[in-house]
């Protein structure tokens, strides 16, 4: 095998592919050409590396110096000093905000060495596109040794021992969903992988399915076997195209490599997986919605029970899991269940990628242990807050979640700990609100949202949201009036104890966790006719008070 | 088309051979080499080193091994020059290299764990 002196990664997730990567990729390729350093030096496309606001990222090997935001140019200017003469080019480094010094190694970046990458081991680290990369990394390992040396109950002990949670939302423990799942009765079973990401501001499912897409191959086969299952279906949406290439490339290498189809290793078992594009709709990653469109039918969900344990996908015991607990199983059978419950809190084991976007320095994926304090993760993992504003609240779950306020920023990140604030983890977004942001204006979107995705088969969900709409609207456009608060409270009461799916349930959240924690600024709205945030302003634009200190209006 | 694996002794056999396409990407005990390529290196004829020992590290399949470049290092008469840090042994500078001196120190530095004294400028502890 050909020896490389230096290896440049170059990120191609779908955010740096927006930022232009290729081109990056393309020049850095002339350059090593025309310097002749073909034999030196190779380039190699990855998935995403999580740090998407510095995009597009180039990171050199084996010295592990990263360079953001590379264009074209600078591409040029990396091959002429760094690949040529062995400089580092200083002004493409990360700059740490506070001490204003360029970080040139990955590893001493405190985005990236807080992070502990279990499900994201992979991504942006090999070739997504090439089987043998992540074989290297031990792939395959995971699967060799179940069908090697363990019997399907030994695998289902070792999940459970994990203490592994779905981390699609909802929180199931991961180990008891396999066991329900094998013990039902039946000779045709199904594993299928939840890879609908839906929530707008999350998308660790398509990096991984971009950057690592054999660890969730590997791991539905995993699952194949524990539950006596031969075949699995991925759903993805169809707005990821770039994960459905990576995606169906490494399901046809697999096969190529005797990894998946018949007789896998020598062993008898058999297991194929194959895709299903939905159209994206939300409420299609609810999982009977779900199971319903991979029919062929209408994406609508089902009143539970039978779970789909029992009955799914065509009336077979089904395993549903999403992307990221799947991709969190090969390296718990491998070191163990234990070993993963050594990391997070007593009820939340683990690590939990986090999607961290709004109001804050470094946005991007971040993968921590489950239980460390919010205020680490806005402030030293993400870099605070830009401009120096003040931090407002931060909105987890997405559009059916809700807000921590700042007082709580010392809140422990856990299932529990957010629960009992009112919110949840969800699928893990992280939303950073400013003093600028509106919390009205922000449950509005989240509504509207809701309401469009509203499959409109239960009425309070179809109804509900659309009233729940036309009232915030009205407020926000300064036509509130004082009973509408209690209107909206007695509303999201009835749409959360009547609707049929977690999507309607869920859906009153947002609205509820402001009646919480923001009711002065929403009476201000109502009452005063007053903006605090100078967003929902109409008809008094007054973003003095708000903007320069001292509240002059 | 690749042979499929039917065995996991196969598996652990494609991962060996694997390993050496990201071997580079991980950070571990490894030995460096640094080649000085100045533009009194280049000169000399550093770039006809450093492709001696990329060739010799890759004929030989040894991974573990960084090479990085530097700058002149001030002593331009000795060029070309290099430097071997190996962990466990001390920091040698060679100097007045040519190819078949720079495969020798691959061979018997890097590999053996023996310094070649007639090439050797300069040893740290």
């Amino acid at each position: 095998m050909h020896y490389y002196r230096s290896h440049v990664l170059v990120c191609a997730g779908s955010t740096c592919v927006t930022s232009g990567c290729r081109a990056v990729k393309e020049t850095i390729l002339e350059g090593i050409k025309s310097h002749q350093l073909e034999e030196e030096i190779k380039v190699v496309e990855t998935g995403c590396m999580g740090f998407c606001e510095l995009g597009p990222l180039v990171v050199v090997y084996p010295e592990g110096v990263m360079y953001c935001r590379v264009k074209a140019e600078d591409a040029a200017v990396i091959v002429n000093e760094h690949l040529l003469k062995g400089r580092i080019v200083k002004q493409l480094l990360y700059q740490d905000p506070n001490t204003r010094k360029p970080v040139p190694l990955v590893k001493d970046l405190h985005f990236l060495s807080k992070q502990t990458k279990i499900a994201m081991r992979n991504a942006g680290l090999i070739n997504p596109k090439d089987i043998e990369e992540y074989i290297a990394g031990e792939g395959y390992f995971a699967l060799a040794k179940v069908l090697s040396s363990m019997s399907p109950e030994e695998v289902i002990i070792e999940i459970k021992k994990s203490g592994l949670r779905g981390r699609g939302g909802a929180g199931f423990l991961t180990g008891l969903k396999w066991e329900f799942t094998a013990k039902a009765q039946g000779t045709q079973k199904y594993v299928v992988c939840n890879g609908d990401e839906g929530v707008p501001g999350v998308f660790m499912d398509r990096s991984i399915l971009e950057g690592d897409p054999h660890s969730v191959i590997e791991a539905m086969a995993v699952a194949g076997y524990a539950i006596g299952a031969d075949q699995g279906y991925v759903y993805v949406r169809a707005e990821y195209p770039l994960a459905v290439e990576k995606l169906r490339h490494a399901i046809n290498q697999a096969c190529e490599y005797g990894l998946l189809g018949e007789n896998i290793l020598g062993s008898g078992f058999n297991f194929d997986v194959n895709i299903r594009v939905g159209a994206g709709a939300f409420v299609c990653g609810e999982e009977t919605a779900l199971l319903a469109s991979i029919e062929g039918r209408r994406g609508e969900p089902r009143p539970r029970p039978p779970f789909p344990a029992n009955e799914g996908l065509w009336g077979k015991p089904t395993l549903i899991n999403n992307v990221e607990t799947f991709s969190s199983i090969p390296p718990i059978i491998l070191k163990g269940g234990e070993w993963y419950a050594s990391m997070g809190t007593e009820k939340s084991k683990g690590t939990k990628v986090f999607a961290l976007t709004g109001k804050v320095n470094n946005t991007g994926l971040i993968e921590i242990p489950m239980g460390i304090p919010l205020e680490e993760i806005i402030f030293d993992i993400g870099g605070g807050i830009p401009d120096d504003k003040k931090l407002k609240a931060v909105q987890t779950g997405g559009p059916t979640g809700g807000f921590i306020p700042a007082e709580h920023v010392n809140v422990n990140m856990d299932y529990e700990s957010l629960d009992e604030l009112g919110t949840q983890i969800g699928s893990g977004s992280l939303t950073v609100l400013d003093e600028d942001t509106c919390v009205v204006d922000l449950v509005k979107f989240f509504v509207e949202f809701c309401q469009e995705e509203s499959c409109g088969k239960c009425a309070p969900c179809r109804i509900g949201t659309k009233r729940m709409l036309e009232i915030l609207e009205r407020i926000t456009r300064g036509e509130g009036k004082v009973e509408d608060i209690e209107a909206l409270e007695k509303l999201c009461n009835y749409i959360k104890n009547t609707a049929l799916c977690g999507l309607g349930q869920a859906a009153p959240n947002p609205v509820l966790s402001m009646l919480r924690y923001f009711r002065p600024e929403l009476e201000a709205h109502v009452r005063d006719k007053h903006y605090p945030a100078s967003v929902c302003a109409f008809p008094f634009d007054s973003p003095c008070q708000n903007t320069v200190e001292g509240g002059v209006r | 088309m690749m042979k499929q694996i039917k065995s996991v002794d196969e598996l652990i056999k494609l991962k060996e051979a694997a390993l050496n396409k990201i071997k580079e990407r991980q950070i571990g005990n490894k030995t460096t080499i640094v080649v000085n390529m100045g533009t009194c290196g280049i000169a000399a004829g550093a770039r006809d080193v450093m492709m001696a020992i990329i060739d010799e590290i890759s004929k030989r399949n040894i991974s573990d091994v960084i090479i990085t470049q530097a700058g002149c290092a001030g002593m331009c008469e000795h060029e070309p020059m290099l430097e071997v840090i190996k962990p466990g042994m001390p920091q040698v500078i060679y100097g007045h290299l040519d190819k078949e001196k720079a495969r020798r120190i691959v061979i018997e530095h890097v590999i053996n764990s023996k310094v070649v004294g007639e090439c050797a400028l300069v040893q740290q502890a």
